[in-house]
C-alpha cells in the first residue's frame, strides 16, 4: 500500500484495476493549507494521460505487474526487440509502450519488462546507465564565465545537459529516473 | 570535479549571500534589532497542516514565531530574524524540509503596513542587485513599482475560479482551487498581495473588527510563487487558546501527532501590544530575484545531496 507521500515520477499504481505510471509529480502546499500532490498519470494499457491531485493521507495500491528479466537487442522502425534471459524467447514492444525508456536503450542492456495479463506494457530500467556522448561543443579551457551546463547528444539520440568539461567520445552516467547527468566514467 | 552540480552554483550562491546581506542592511537601517531564538523548542504552535520534526522529545522549530512574539510581549518593538526552519514531508520544486525563513515583527502596525514594507524591501533588494524596477521571472516581466496589486481572497475566487471561497471551504476544496486555479495567476505582471483570509484559515491572525468572517492575514505572490505570509497578530490569549485547540482537533481527526500547547507563549501573550508580523521564504525570494525555477538551484545542498 502506498500513501500520497510515496508519490514520485516513475511510480506505478493501480486505479480501478488498471495500472498507471506517474509521469509528472509536483508537491504543492498553499500557505498554511494542506499538502497536495499533483500528478499526471499515464494509463499503461491505453496510453491516455489524466491529471490527478492526491491529498495527504490518500492511499492506493501498487500496480501488480509481472516483471521479466530481459535483454534489449535492437530496434527496427518503431519496434524494439527484447530477449527473455531465462527462456531466450524474443518479444517486440512498440515505441509508444517503450516510452522514455528508449532514451537509454543500448544494445545488450538488461532491463525488466513489465507484463500485465501476459502483455508487455512497459520497460523498467536500471537507475543508472552509461552512455557515450556523440555530440557536444568543445570546452574552451580557462573560460570561467561558462560555468554552466551545455547541451550534448548521447548514442541513443537523447539530448541532455552536461558539464562544460565533457567532450565528444566520453562515456557518462545518466540517472534514468531524472534523465540528468550524474558523473563522467573514467575511460 | 566530482560534484559539478555544486561547483556550478558558485555564482548563484555569491548572489544569494549578497541578497541576505542586503536584507540585513534593510532592516538594520530601519532600526530593527536582529535576534536569534532557539531552533529546538518544546512546543511549536499547533497548526493542522504543519508537521515539525521531533528532536529528543522537543521539536525543530517550523518557524521562530512563538519566541519572537514573546520578545514583543517583553518590550522589543522592532525585531527580525533570518534562520533555518524545518517542516516534515515538504519536498518539491518549491519546497525543502529544511529552509531559510526571514521573519520580522513590528509593534503598533497592522497587516497593511507590512504590505508596504514588503514592497520597499523587495524594491531595495532588486535595486542593490542591479535589477532595476522589474524582474524577469520564467518568461514574465514583473513590474516592481508601487503600489502592488491587492486582492482579497473572496475577489480572487470570483475572478479566477468557478467557485466562491465559501463554497470551496464547505466542499473541502479550498486548497485545491487555490493551488490549481488561483496561485498560478498571482504576481505575474506585478506582485500580488492576497488578503483577508476566511476565518477558518486565520492561523495566528486577528479577525477583522468590521468583518469577523475574515482574518487580517495576507500572502505575497511573485510569479505565481507564494513568498510570504503576514498577519495583524492575534493578542487575546483566550481566543488564541481556542484556535490552538481547534487546530489540535483537526490534527487528531487527520490521525496526526498532537503536540503540547505552548503555555509560556499564551501566558505572556496578554502583554503583547498590537503588532504585525510576517514570515518570508528566503530561498523562494532568491529564486525569483535570480530567475531560477527550482529551489534546488539556490541552495548549496538538497536533502538528496547529503
Amino acid at each position: 500500500m502506498y500513501t500520497a507521500s510515496d508519490l514520485k515520477k516513475g511510480l506505478k499504481i493501480m486505479i480501478n484495476n488498471e495500472p498507471y505510471l506517474v509521469t509528472y509529480f509536483e508537491f504543492t502546499k498553499p500557505g498554511k493549507g494542506q499538502a497536495l500532490y499533483r500528478t499526471k498519470l499515464k494509463n499503461m494499457l491505453t496510453g491516455l494521460t489524466i491529471d490527478r491531485t492526491f491529498r495527504e493521507g490518500d492511499s492506493f495500491e501498487p500496480a501488480s505487474l509481472e516483471e521479466r528479466e530481459m535483454q534489449y537487442l535492437y530496434k527496427e522502425g518503431d519496434h524494439y526487440y527484447f530477449m527473455d534471459n531465462e527462456t531466450y524467447e524474443q518479444i517486440v514492444i512498440e515505441e509508444e509502450t517503450v516510452g522514455e525508456a528508449r532514451y537509454y536503450l543500448i544494445e545488450n542492456l538488461n532491463v525488466k519488462v513489465l507484463m500485465f495479463r501476459e502483455k508487455p506494457i512497459g520497460v523498467d530500467l536500471p537507475n543508472f546507465v552509461n552512455l557515450k556522448v556523440i555530440k557536444t561543443e568543445a570546452w574552451v579551457k580557462g573560460d570561467t564565465a561558462k560555468s554552466d551546463y551545455k547541451p550534448a547528444t548521447v548514442e541513443t539520440g537523447y539530448e541532455l545537459r552536461v558539464p562544460p568539461f565533457i567532450e565528444e567520445g566520453e562515456v557518462i552516467t545518466v540517472d534514468t529516473r531524472t534523465g540528468e547527468y550524474v558523473t563522467r566514467v573514467k575511460g | 570535479m566530482k560534484n559539478w552540480s555544486l561547483t556550478r552554483k558558485k555564482g548563484i550562491l555569491w548572489r544569494r549571500a549578497k541578497i541576505i546581506q542586503s536584507i540585513r542592511g534593510f532592516f538594520t537601517s530601519r532600526g530593527y534589532l536582529e535576534v536569534e531564538t532557539p531552533h529546538r523548542i518544546p512546543a511549536p504552535a499547533p497548526e493542522s497542516h504543519i508537521d515539525p520534526f521531533s528532536s529528543e522529545g522537543w521539536f525543530l522549530h517550523p518557524s521562530p514565531e512563538l519566541c519572537m512574539k514573546r520578545m514583543l510581549s517583553a518590550g522589543y518593538e522592532k525585531i527580525f530574524q533570518i534562520c533555518h526552519c524545518w517542516r516534515k514531508g515538504e519536498r518539491g520544486s518549491q519546497h525543502t524540509p529544511e529552509f531559510t525563513l526571514l521573519e520580522w515583527y513590528r509593534v503598533g502596525r497592522d497587516y497593511f503596513d507590512l504590505m508596504v514594507e514588503c514592497e520597499e524591501l523587495i524594491q531595495t533588494l532588486a535595486g542593490e542587485l542591479g535589477l532595476g524596477d522589474s524582474l524577469q521571472y520564467q518568461g514574465h516581466q514583473i513590474l516592481l513599482e508601487s503600489p502592488w496589486e491587492r486582492i482579497t481572497v473572496e475577489e480572487a475566487f470570483i475572478r479566477y475560479a468557478r467557485i466562491s471561497a465559501k463554497e470551496a471551504l464547505r466542499k473541502d476544496r479550498f486548497d485545491e482551487v487555490m493551488v490549481r486555479e488561483i496561485e498560478p495567476r498571482l504576481g505575474i505582471e506585478r506582485p500580488t498581495f492576497l488578503y483577508d483570509y476566511p476565518s477558518e484559515r486565520r492561523s495566528l491572525a486577528r479577525l477583522k473588527k468590521e468583518k469577523p468572517s475574515v482574518a487580517e492575514r495576507f500572502e505575497l505572490y511573485l510569479g505565481g510563487l507564494e513568498m510570504a505570509n503576514g498577519f495583524s497578530e492575534l493578542t487575546d490569549p483566550e481566543e488564541q487558546r481556542r484556535v490552538f485547540q481547534s487546530e489540535i482537533l483537526i490534527r487528531q481527526s487527520l490521525g496526526k501527532p498532537v503536540y503540547p500547547i505552548p503555555e509560556k507563549f499564551l501566558d505572556e501573550l496578554e502583554e503583547m501590544p498590537p503588532s504585525a508580523g510576517i514570515a518570508l521564504g528566503v530561498d523562494r525570494l532568491v529564486m525569483v530575484l535570480l530567475n531560477e525555477r527550482r529551489i534546488d538551484e539556490v541552495i548549496a545542498f538538497t536533502p538528496e545531496d547529503l
